[in-house]
């Protein structure tokens, strides 16, 4: 993302002109932009005529409008964001109060006004701008039968293809079955990443599966490129790197950027910490649960005792269409920083963010476990039920 | 509405044919019964599926008395002639020829078949049967048949008015096809009747057993029952209900009796799978034992050895026999389940050799799904038992997950004892701390302990002649203690379920798909349900173990060949059932569960994989309803934060598409799962409410 101009006054009102540049520029914006915001981007709108004999005609004229934003909608496979919306600055071919869908797109700038942006929104910004976070890496979790082929920005996993198939079993005597649908589930795990993995971005592919599938699907891989003379593959072999899973669902990625032999080659990217920092959460869960606290009230309690060390929170809760509930979150943000804790917002879009928003979305590791909180937690949790 | 009339009235011409021709009254005679009140189209929907099986005893010969309680089944089968082979098939045939001789055409073909079955072919013993039976029935049953036609004759009247008044039309309408329905039957008359008939006169709008009927719900049971028993009071006599309910009895049972024909003579079927950790030397020792028993060619055997030879793997020749494709024999771990079959003196054994290795415990799952019985192999080498028995060994988690998927018959076999000169002391240490551990596992029945060599064969089949091991054991072979193992008893009288573990081309049309049949049975050209995916497809037929067979009952491993249904459709996993009797389809279900000792807690929301019979399915734990008291199961804590390790909890599963589950209550086979995650069984669970 291209940051054009900054005007945001001391009232934290004002307006960012931002240039999305990648797909995933075009999330953040999908985290920025909250309704009631306005939005100004150019925009191809179909305007009727009609001339002075009465005889209309509509033609599409591309113009600039400004709307105020109703409703947001994010496509996460094609990565497309529309606005929907009214507009509130009326030219020649647009009326006042006439509703329009604004499509963002790359390389197309916009600008947000905000009538308040608060500190989520504007670190938002900034890791958005940061050109150092763009670490590409490629997954593909497979078992028999099964297999996903993932790609993993800093921000986003995002499943380009699921492929789901059934192989025979061996039966007694009869194995060519079995290792003719094993071959052709090969095929198309491999046709699949040559579709959806473009190599001159991604840095490494992780093959990951429970026992030898992995080791035989490179092994085919390998065999086929080099009967088909496919240059791609054979060209990028360094980059395949082989991980142990216990499956082939999508769960468990968060073990594979667990592993201590991935960790070492993708260390900075943000969802391996993600899945670092949620294991550290369970952890402790495990050995000193009054240390671990989820739940957003249980945490607003820690959080007034000063108590929170870490604060995992998701930023699905900062989408929230609540403006006062939204506040809530980025209070409790902003109270943990300022009490020297650390904030981790977790990409909602990531196995491990997934699997936060699951557990309310917010969870915090303590500085000194709180125990009257665990003893009161029946009737707390109950009133947090009712919350969601 | 329309629709349904088509369906209906195309099969009611064919089936009434007969009907008619018994009871003499017309088809018309059926429909002026508004056929547009649509709770009405409801019912005759429902006996259409009725009527379809008086039809098909119908046709078989004139309906004779002892044919109407036939029907009385737990499910309904229509009456078909027990499937027999082609020489028993042939030697029924001139049975029936020489009874008919005696007593004319006067005892439906089915009493014969059946009396017939019941003296083993043996015509005169069969004849002695049937007339001792005809007589004594014929005394009673006659008033009984007649009190039926005046009942139906009565109902008949009240509906061919039409003008009779709503109110009162109501009862009488409803009367006719219920009634119908107790002829056909055989008056499930019981206690309650008294009130039904109370209920029905008094409050006729309140039609309460009938509202039951007409919701979508018609595969239960009980409410099949309920409506033949409102109406059986109408033709009501002391005599009929004493003679149905003696012969209700045994023809209740007319698909155990139908298993008991076919399956009663030959040895009893067990399944019996192998686990334990990884090289504990399962495949090998049953290797070993499929060709001490004479299973495996010489030649066969030979070839084996010599290949394993030749890369350098001797040791794993008798392996080979069940491992086979060549990655299993290249690393030399068993990867899938093998199966095979041999027999003891008093069993035909049903082999599954499960893999050991932890990455393929689903699949060892899957093989321990179908299983009756277990053989848990430890390994004796010094280290060896260890590293399997520690945490994180198979051994400690192959055994909870068999008890946790309802295996409770167990023997330990301690394997490579020559790798310790038979050493008694190894040995004695072994059992005793098997025996602590198998015990707080919750097998309860004392475990054999059987001591053998897989890779020698000693003490597999005949007793050992090794000296270090008869100076001290002198108990069973391990063939003896297979021997040993009860079988369980076969749920043949409950609605057909069979789940689906592999989907593979078959010779000639259709493909074939291969599964377990957990309780029913089932027959060749039956209709069956594929769920959750709801399409029907026909059985065109049955094998076991490659041999072609006419029925199927719970317990066997089966392989069926559909046809009307597309290949891709149907997946591993899949529950194959009676289309009349449907297995809940939910993504949503409560569920009480045994955590394991874990090394995470367990919060909600976590990702986790379920494997319930042959389905492997990613769930997420949506809520933790209650956490309970481990022995007690009392509540301790309602929805608590996190579930500790080796507690007992209630929580509430979903999943990512729809699946086929029971409650455990219902079918014990199909209410079980078990929880993994990150290659660990961390909870089995009980299914205990379906959304």
């Amino acid at each position: 993302m291209k940051l054009l101009s900054k005007n945001v006054d001391k009232n934290a009102d004002g307006d960012i002109t931002l240039i999305p540049e990648e797909p995933e520029d075009l999330w953040h914006a999908y985290n920025l932009i909250s309704e009631g915001d306005s939005v100004r981007g150019s925009t191809i709108r179909k305007v009727q005529t009609e001339s002075s004999t009465g005889s209309s005609s509509s033609n599409r004229v591309r113009t600039v409008l400004t709307i105020k934003v109703e409703s947001i909608d994010f496509d996460t496979q094609a990565c497309k964001l529309r606005l929907k919306g009214r507009n509130i600055e009326e030219n020649q071919y647009v009326k006042m109060g006439a509703y329009h869908t604004l499509d963002l797109e790359q390389n197309r700038k916009f600008t947000l006004y905000k009538p308040e942006w608060d500190s989520i929104s504007l670190e938002r910004v900034d890791t958005a701008c940061d050109p150092t976070q763009s670490a590409d890496l490629a997954a593909v979790i497979m078992q028999d039968g099964i297999a996903h082929v993932c790609l993993i920005t800093s921000n986003m996993t995002l499943v380009r293809a699921k492929i789901d198939q059934n192989i025979p079993r061996k039966r007694k005597g009869n194995v060519s079955q079995h290792e003719k649908g094993l071959a052709r589930f090969y095929e198309s795990v491999m046709q699949a990443i040559l579709r959806h993995i473009n190599f001159d971005v991604v840095k490494c592919i992780l093959l990951a599966s429970p026992g030898f599938v992995k080791n035989q699907f490179m092994e085919f891989m390998i065999q086929e490129a080099v009967r088909t003379d496919n240059k791609v593959i054979l060209d990028n072999k360094a980059k395949f790197m082989l991980v142990h899973a216990s499956s082939g669902f999508k769960h468990s990625l968060r073990e594979v950027l667990a592993d201590p032999a991935v960790v070492s080659r993708v260390a900075d990217t943000k969802a391996a910490g993600e899945v670092r920092a949620l294991q550290a959460f369970y952890t402790l869960l495990q050995t000193e649960p009054a240390r671990a606290f989820y739940g957003k009230r249980h945490v607003e309690k820690a959080n007034e005792a000063q108590a929170i060390e870490t604060l995992l929170i998701s930023d699905k809760l900062f989408r929230c269409q609540d403006i006062v509930t939204r506040k809530q979150y980025v209070n409790l943000v902003d109270s943990v920083r300022e009490f020297g804790g650390d904030v981790k917002i977790f990409s909602s879009m990531h196995v491990s963010g997934e699997q936060l928003d699951q557990l309310t979305g917010v969870a915090a590791l303590l500085r000194f476990p709180i125990t009257e909180l665990e003893d009161e937690s029946e009737d707390s949790e109950s009133e947090n039920e009712d919350e969601k | 509405m329309s629709r349904h009339r088509n369906v209906r009235s195309m099969n009611y011409s064919d089936e009434y044919d007969g009907y008619d021709d018994v009871y003499g009254h017309s088809v018309e005679d059926d429909y002026c019964v508004s056929p547009s009140v649509s709770i009405l189209a409801e019912q005759f929907l429902f006996d259409r599926n009725k009527q379809h099986n008086i039809s098909s005893y119908i046709t078989e010969d004139d309906i004779v008395e002892e044919d109407e309680t036939q029907e009385e089944t737990p499910l309904p089968p229509s009456y078909k002639r027990p499937e027999l082979s082609v020489l028993d098939a042939t030697k029924l045939e001139s049975c029936i020829e020489a009874i008919k001789n005696v007593v004319g055409d006067s005892i439906p073909e089915s009493t014969l078949t059946e009396n017939i079955l019941k003296h083993n072919l043996n015509s005169e013993a069969a004849l002695d049967a049937i007339l001792a039976t005809t007589s004594s029935n014929n005394a009673s049953e006659k008033p009984a048949i007649n009190q039926n036609n005046e009942d139906l004759l009565q109902g008949k009247k009240l509906t061919a008015k039409p003008a009779v008044p709503v109110l009162l039309s109501s009862p009488a309408v409803k009367v006719i096809p219920s009634a119908t329905r107790s002829v056909i039957k055989g008056f499930d008359i019981s206690g309650t009747d008294g009130d039904f008939l109370n209920t029905t006169v008094e409050s006729p709008r309140s039609q309460s057993p009938f509202s039951g009927q007409t919701s979508p719900d018609i595969r239960r049971k009980d409410i099949k029952t309920v409506s033949s028993k409102s109406n059986t009071p109408r033709c009501q006599s002391p005599a009929v209900e004493q003679d149905n309910k003696s012969k209700l009895n045994s023809k209740k049972l007319d698909a155990i009796s139908l298993f008991k024909n076919l399956r009663g003579d030959i040895k009893e079927q067990l399944h019996l799978v192998v686990v334990g950790h990884v090289d504990a030397g399962k495949s090998t020792l049953l290797g070993r034992l499929l060709c001490d028993l004479g299973q495996v060619s010489s030649k066969l055997l030979h070839k084996f050895q010599t290949e394993s030879k030749k890369i350098g793997k001797q040791s794993f020749a008798y392996a080979w026999v069940l491992d086979e494709t060549g990655e299993e024999r290249e690393r030399g771990i068993t990867m899938d389940v093998g199966h095979s079959k041999f027999e003891t003196a008093t069993k035909t054994i049903t082999l599954l050799d499960a893999p050991g290795h932890k990455d393929f415990i689903p699949n060892m799952i899957m093989g321990a799904t179908q299983a009756d019985v277990a053989l848990l192999v430890v390994d004796a080498t010094r280290g060896e038992f260890e590293t399997g028995f520690d945490s994180g060994g198979q051994t400690r988690e192959h055994a909870l997950l068999l008890r946790s998927l309802g295996v409770s018959q167990l023997a330990v076999v301690i394997n490579k004892l020559d790798t310790v000169d038979w050493s008694k002391d190894r040995y004695d240490e072994i059992v005793e701390k098997m025996r602590v551990f198998l015990k707080q596992a919750g097998f309860r029945d004392a475990v054999p302990f059987v001591p053998c060599s897989g890779l020698s064969g000693e003490n597999l089949v005949s007793k050992s002649k090794e000296e270090g091991l008869i100076k001290w054991y002198n108990g069973p072979t391990l063939t003896e203690v297979i021997d040993q193992f009860k079988c369980p008893k076969r749920p043949v009288d409950q609605p057909f379920r069979f789940s689906v573990n592999d989907i593979y081309k078959g010779t000639g049309s259709g493909f074939c798909v291969s599964g377990h049949v957990e309780t029913g049975m089932i027959s060749t050209s039956d209709k069956v349900l594929v769920l959750p995916h709801n399409e029907v497809a026909s059985v065109r037929g049955l094998q076991i173990d490659e041999m072609p067979v006419t029925n199927g009952f719970a317990g066997d491993h089966l392989v069926f060949t559909l046809t009307g249904i597309d290949q891709q459709i149907i997946a591993v996993g899949d529950l194959l059932c009676d289309p009349q009797h449907l297995v809940p389809v939910t993504t949503r279900f409560e569920a009480h569960i045994v955590i394991f000792a874990v090394a995470m807690p367990i919060t909600r929301g976590l990702p986790v994989v379920m494997h319930h019979q042959s389905l492997v399915e990613p769930v997420v734990l949506k809520k933790l309803i209650a956490q309970l008291h481990k022995s007690s199961g009392e509540v301790i804590k309602k929805k608590p934060r996190c579930l500790p390790k080796n507690s007992s909890a209630i929580v509430e599963i979903e999943t990512q598409r729809p699946i086929c589950m029971e409650l455990y209550r219902d079918v014990k086979q199909l209410g079980r799962i078990m929880l993994r995650v990150g290659g660990s069984t961390i909870a089995a669970g009980l299914v205990t409410k379906i959304y």
